[in-house]
């Protein structure tokens, strides 16, 4: 009865969502305030119905109801109370449930936050949202029902996926939907602006804050996916171009560009059409990108079970809901004016450079990731493109913008003046060229990109905390800054820790493959790693191996690590459980691998300076990107418009 | 105001792409092995460890070689088809047990049957390296003379058998006199 009662929900969901978009759109084409007046209540209804059938399915799982086919797919009686929670989103079904229940929160926040917002122009948006999780809804019902009954029942279930057996599983999907889905918003709003044919600047105010949120969910949930393949995929890299998280760091280098793309026609109304096409763009990624992942057209370690209706299915989705948007845009976006006014040198400049940079590294990940489908679909024969190609491309467009953000980030709008960037920068630029020839020379192995990479680090923090005394000098102080501007200047420091973990993990990790047997005692980067001993141990739905592994420095304990080789009981699947010893500055990591007969094991041990700072740079970026989205600006009344630039500069558009 | 509509070609193009790309599977991947002839190689028998089997000895025949582990729940998802391609008794199927514990591949071959005129054992994988397998179960199909005509990376199953090996086979069998 459970199932079938959560399947009843995500009907009446859909038809909630299906009334919430026809009221939204024909109510604003007819202009009828009845049906305007039933947009918002549907939208909480969608919600309240979503979140019910969620959690019948939820319910399922934690009863271990196996007579429901997903259940005894994805969960086992053995398996932890936590994971059979995750378990719900482990496999396609689920996560398709999740992403209709994330959106039908989004949509719920949109509907009921921007008090000031014109009810018209809601109701457009909140009509395009309803169409979206309606595509999606059908999609469930369609091809990929998780309430489906299994007759007979199984006695037991087949178990989730090992690999998903980890915290960080059980919130990396969510956070990262919620990023994903979250660019459903702004690509609502430029779908009602394209309608009502105008972007204001109280547009970009509104979009804004829910931009920088979805960017911000989006943020975790990338780095989140990084750390668990660090540590659990047991190779110790944390990123490896796969096309599916290729599939999830387009959208966000889009977003990227859109949050600094927004601020630029928030204040000065500039770039309109161009920050209405980043906005369509962002969440077409996040369509492809589930697209690329569900259908089976492209190898990846991640894909789910691909199934061509379902890819067929998705790709008519995503060609009709990004067609009607381009489509749209093709037809209104050149009556909104791209005119204006500024000067070589200026914030708008170095912004439009940011912005044209992310949007080519995302095009180059794209080619590279979608090369093998053209040429397959060419028939000139089978390739693969790995990460040689992706390193070298992603670093054209990144490590100079990088560079620049330095500077940009001082410059004012319409006109900057060197002089004055000159007196900002000479100290960031006097301290961070000295700091990054000393860690490129520290390890005896200087190269121009090492140098690079470090200056380039340590010269966007520093710029953003010079930023900060610059306006202490003007006698505001710490806390008296903006929001927006504080979160600003603590995403770019963020940045600054990433590039800098980045550099020094790639250049400066040590890495051992070695066949070690108990009492065997290695010397890596100044730390004594013995093997002490190996033994047999076992967690609730596994058996494993475990070596007790001591490192000392200098004769001094550091600590014990216990890395495992896991063979999970139902599904017979080998797992690598890494023992890291974290630290500020370093990472050691200890993977077992395989018995090699005599006693002796093969063990893969890494020496990762800074690795931690890959991770802690996202979070402080995500954080940053949190704290300017509080900026009460966001929630003030309505303000009147910019100036049209045509009027301030005096030129045509 | 081609800028305009510049994105929606592309998304056409990239539409038109993916349609395409629906139809094509990106896991088969052509063997290099193919039309060659198949590494040289000896290895024990799994039933009679003290007698072995490898390429030279198996010269002259049209055969299968499967290679498959109790470890790879795809082979238990082909066992039946192999037993049904070996009572129709057209061409031998001998077997290739990768990295397995001979026990349990014995206890295997006693509960689910044997389709295999005999089965050689590749414990370490070494044999396996030189066929180019990266995952198990993997269907090899070799002529008289010993070269590589075909081959399955995924579990068989008697669709696959009718419409890929057989006519094949029969080719195999005219050409020879």
């Amino acid at each position: 009865m459970i199932p079938e009662l959560g399947l009843f929900a995500l009907v009446l969901t859909f038809c909630l969502a299906f009334i919430q978009s026809f009221a939204g759109l024909a109510g604003a084409y007819w202009r009828k305030p009845e049906w305007l007046a039933l947009v918002r209540p549907m939208a909480s209804g969608q919600f309240v119905f979503a979140a019910l059938s969620f959690g019948l399915l939820t319910w399922s799982f934690i009863v271990n109801d196996f007579s429901v086919e997903y259940v005894a797919l994805n969960s086992n009686t053995e398996l932890p109370f936590f994971y059979r929670i995750a378990a719900v989103w482990a496999a396609h079904e689920g996560s398709l449930l999740l992403w209709i229940l994330t959106l039908s929160a989004w949509t719920l926040g949109v509907a009921w936050a921007n008090k000031d917002m014109p009810i018209v122009f809601r109701a457009r948006i909140l009509g395009v949202l309803g169409l979206i999780n309606c595509g999606f809804m059908l999609f469930v019902m369609a091809t990929s029902n998780p309430f489906i009954r299994l007759l007979p029942a199984a006695l037991e279930g087949r178990d989730l996926n090992p690999l998903l057996q980890d915290p960080a599983l059980v919130i990396h999907p969510p956070i990262l939907y919620a990023g994903y889905v979250g660019l459903a918003v702004a690509f609502a709003f430029a779908v009602g602006a394209l309608i009502e044919g105008k972007v204001t600047s109280n547009w970009a105010r509104w979009l804004r804050p829910w931009t920088l949120l979805a960017w911000a969910f989006l943020t975790v949930g990338v780095a989140l996916g990084s750390w668990w393949a660090y540590y659990e995929l047991g190779w110790g890299g944390w990123w490896f171009w796969d096309p599916v998280e290729n599939a999830s760091f387009m959208p966000w280098l889009m977003a990227t560009a859109l949050i600094h793309s927004l601020a630029v026609t928030e204040k000065r109304g500039l770039f309109k059409s161009w920050t209405v096409l980043l906005a369509i763009c962002g969440f077409s990624l996040s369509l492809l990108g589930t697209f690329l992942v569900r259908s089976g057209v492209l190898i990846s370690v991640h894909a789910f079970a691909s199934d061509p209706a379902r890819g067929l299915f998705i790709l008519i989705f995503l060609g009709l809901c990004i067609g009607i948007a381009l489509g749209l845009y093709a037809w209104r976006a050149p009556a909104f004016g791209s005119g204006g006014g500024f000067k070589v040198l200026s914030r708008e400049s170095f912004l439009l450079l940011n912005n044209l940079m992310l949007v080519v590294a995302a095009g180059l990940i794209l080619i590279g990731t979608l090369y093998p489908l053209f040429i397959d679909a060419l028939e000139m024969g089978k390739i693969s493109v790995g990460p040689p190609y992706f390193n070298l491309v992603f670093l054209i467009p990144t490590l100079p913008m990088v560079l620049l953000l330095g500077v940009g980030m001082h410059s004012t709008w319409k006109r900057a003046r060197w002089e004055m960037l000159w007196l900002r920068l000479r100290t960031p630029l006097s301290i961070a060229v000295p700091v990054a020839l000393g860690i490129s020379f520290a390890w005896g192995r200087p190269s121009v990109l090492t140098f690079v990479g470090v200056f380039a680090g340590v010269w966007v923090i520093l710029s953003a905390l010079s930023e900060v005394r610059q306006r202490q000098k003007m006698g505001r102080s710490f806390f008296a800054l903006p929001r927006s501007v504080l979160g600003m200047l603590t995403a770019h420091i963020g940045l600054g820790l990433f590039v800098l973990g980045t550099t020094v993990t790639s250049v400066f990790s040590i890495e051992k493959d070695l066949a070690l047997r108990a009492g065997d005692v290695v010397e890596l980067a100044g730390y004594q790693i013995k093997l002490e001993t190996l033994r047999n141990t076992e967690g609730p739905n596994f058996d494993a191996v475990e070596g007790v592994v001591t490192i000392r420095r200098d004769g001094e304990m550091v600590t014990t690590l216990y890395p495992q080789k896991r063979v999970y009981r139902v599904q017979t699947s080998p797992m690598t459980e890494a023992g890291i010893e974290a630290g500020w500055t370093r990472d050691l990591f200890v993977a077992l691998g395989d018995d090699l007969g005599n006693g002796s094991w093969s063990l893969r041990i890494q020496f990762k300076p800074l690795v931690r700072f890959i991770w802690l740079g996202a979070l402080v970026m995500a954080f940053g990107g949190l704290l300017s989205m509080s900026d009460p600006r966001y929630r003030k009344k309505r303000q009147a418009e910019a100036p049209a630039p045509e009027l301030a500069e005096g030129t045509a558009p | 105001m081609t800028r305009f509509i510049a994105p929606i070609i592309t998304l056409a193009i990239l539409v038109g792409f993916f349609f395409v790309g629906l139809h094509k599977d990106p896991s088969i991947v052509p063997s290099p092995l193919i039309g060659k002839p198949a590494p040289v190689y000896e290895l024990p028998l799994l039933l009679k460890p003290d007698e072995t089997l490898g390429t030279e000895k198996l010269l002259g025949q049209v055969y299968l070689l499967n290679i498959w582990g109790t470890w790879c729940p795809g082979c238990r998802v082909e066992h039946g088809a192999l037993l049904e391609i070996e009572r129709q008794n057209i061409v031998p199927i001998y077997g290739l047990n990768l990295k397995d514990d001979p026990r349990l591949a014995r206890q295997w071959l006693a509960e689910l049957g044997d389709p295999y005129v005999a089965t050689m054992v590749d414990t370490e994988g070494r044999v396996s390296i030189d066929w180019g397998i990266y995952g198990a179960p993997e269907t090899f199909l070799v002529d008289h003379d010993g070269m590589i005509v075909h081959k399955l990376i995924a579990p068989i199953n008697m669709q696959i058998w009718h419409e890929d090996f057989l006519p094949l086979i029969q080719q195999l069998k005219a050409a020879q006199p």
